[in-house]
């Protein structure tokens, strides 16, 4: 899929909460092995949101971090959209939250958006669409969440909190591009890998069917898609990111695809805050606009269980220069980090 | 909080906008009526800077209903390089690490829910400086 119109990333920003739970603590409660979790997993802790954060919070943080960036003001945004699995309100839309909070209201679309882990990229899908028609002039699509798996569950190890905010905008107005869209692609189908019931607190999942009819297939076949329609190869790209839901689905579906080690490992960050749900690929991909210089070309595929990929190239320009600086980095707040043992997990998460 | 009160208070809560007296040019916050030094009515509206200094605090270890699950925290007193001074929860913060002076900046939060059915209520609190940018 490409726009009508030329559409650029004008700013990014991200937000990881404080509090780290280590797997070694999950471990301890439930008479497991770290170093095995460790092994089949790749991750060491996850990021935990404080007694006072939920998505609403995290949205609000990163929206600002990507408007520290991009530098326009809030009134010129005409959508922001966040997508994730754990709203705070099951009706009363995170959007308009977030929307008044930065000072873009009222002249503005806002709406949420659920499609499990790839509701971010639902967002900047639509953010692309409608500012390539020109309907509007600026997008903001976020992705994060406030992700939780049952007690003991194996989802209790990985699944963390934060996100991403990504504002887009036209190539005609925006001075300081950060990055050029080449394309993108969705690949959906009706695989029912991972759920949540309505009143249920946490999702169940199939187990070993979350891999290869979900996961690898729709990762795999959404990044082949967009690579045929743009005749571009893997190693074409600087750097890829795939969904990390764990360490080793993305390793393994890079692999698949031909990409190498070092392609993906700048944007991997799932061993040190684990899962971020609808914030993961986004945030790996804020991970890489940290780092990316001018004519770098990117690849991003998110994962949404249900399930889908959307895919989407990207090639560097020169504005992330000048605006990489105006906020903090994603690595700033996996290293910015506070230990938490279990009891303070249960507290803060309101589970006693 | 009424959900009406709330919603009146979302500039003020949520994006930090108090009044700048056009008369006497002294900022008021939260914003009132009249000008608390000089009594006119008068106003632009004045954005509270992003950052500021902890001048005092307390912990609290026995709250008012409402916030019995959230302790201990703690509230504090910032001031501004204007000289302004407000009172806000201090949060992210290890009990441990509070000092006098310390550089802390605004965090959107939430500040309490009415029960499980009733509305969440956000507002800016302050937290040890994250980065200097």
């Amino acid at each position: 899929m490409r726009p009508i119109i030329d559409v650029v990333i004008s700013g990014w920003g991200s937000y990881i909460p404080i509090y780290r739970l280590p797997v070694e603590e999950v471990a301890r409660i439930w008479g497991t092995s770290a170093d095995h979790i460790k092994q089949e997993l790749l991750i060491y802790e996850k990021s935990v949101a404080g007694i006072d954060e939920d998505v609403a919070t995290i949205a609000v943080e990163a929206a600002k971090n990507s408007l520290k960036r991009s530098k326009i003001n809030p009134n010129e945004l005409g959508a922001v959209f966040v997508g994730t699995e754990t709203k705070p309100y099951a009706v009363k839309p995170t959007g308009t939250i977030v929307a008044e909070a930065i000072g873009a209201t009222p002249k503005i679309l806002a709406a949420d958006f659920e499609f499990a882990c790839k509701a971010g990229t639902e967002c900047l899908q639509c953010c692309i669409a409608l500012v390539g028609s020109n309907m509007i002039k600026y997008g903001m699509a976020i992705g994060a969440d406030v992700a939780e798996g049952a007690p003991a569950d194996p989802l209790e190890y990985s699944a963390g909190s934060g996100g991403t905010a990504i504002i887009v905008g036209s190539k005609n107005y925006e001075k300081e591009p950060v990055a050029l869209l080449e394309g993108s692609v969705s690949y959906v189908t009706d695989t029912p890998d991972f759920w949540r019931r309505p009143k249920e607190s946490y999702p169940s999942h199939a187990e070993a069917f979350t891999g290869d009819p979900a996961y690898f297939r729709h990762t795999i076949s959404a990044a082949k898609l967009l690579m045929e329609e743009l005749g571009l190869r893997p190693s074409d790209f600087k750097y890829a990111i795939f969904h990390q839901p764990n360490g080793k689905f993305p390793l393994k579906a890079a692999k698949i695809l031909g990409f190498t080690r070092e392609q993906v490992e700048h944007g991997f960050i799932v061993p040190y805050i684990g899962n971020l749900y609808s914030g993961s690929s986004m945030t790996g991909f804020s991970a890489i606009l940290d780092i990316a210089m001018p004519g770098d070309r990117i690849l991003l595929v998110s994962y949404g269980s249900g399930a889908g990929s959307d895919a989407f190239s990207f090639i560097v320009q020169d504005g992330i220069i000048t605006k990489r600086d105006n906020a903090p980095k994603v690595m700033d707040y996996i290293k910015k980090k506070r230990k938490i043992d279990y009891a303070i997990y249960c507290k803060i998460r309101g589970k006693i | 909080m009424s959900v009406p009160r709330y919603w009146r208070n979302i500039p003020q809560r949520v994006r930090m906008e108090a009044l700048k007296c056009k008369s006497c040019g002294k900022i008021i916050y939260p914003p009132r009526a009249k000008c608390i030094y000089c009594g006119k009515n008068d106003f632009e509206c004045y954005t509270i800077p992003e950052k500021g200094r902890l001048i005092s605090f307390s912990i609290i270890r026995h709250p008012p209903i409402g916030f019995e699950h959230t302790t201990p925290y703690v509230v504090g007193i910032i001031e501004f390089e204007n000289g302004l001074r407000i009172s806000s929860q201090i949060t992210d913060v290890d009990i441990n690490e509070l000092k006098i002076g310390m550089e802390v900046e605004q965090v959107f939060r939430k500040v309490s829910e009415d029960g499980k059915s009733g509305i969440i209520q956000y507002a800016i609190k302050f937290r040890p400086i994250f980065q200097n940018i």
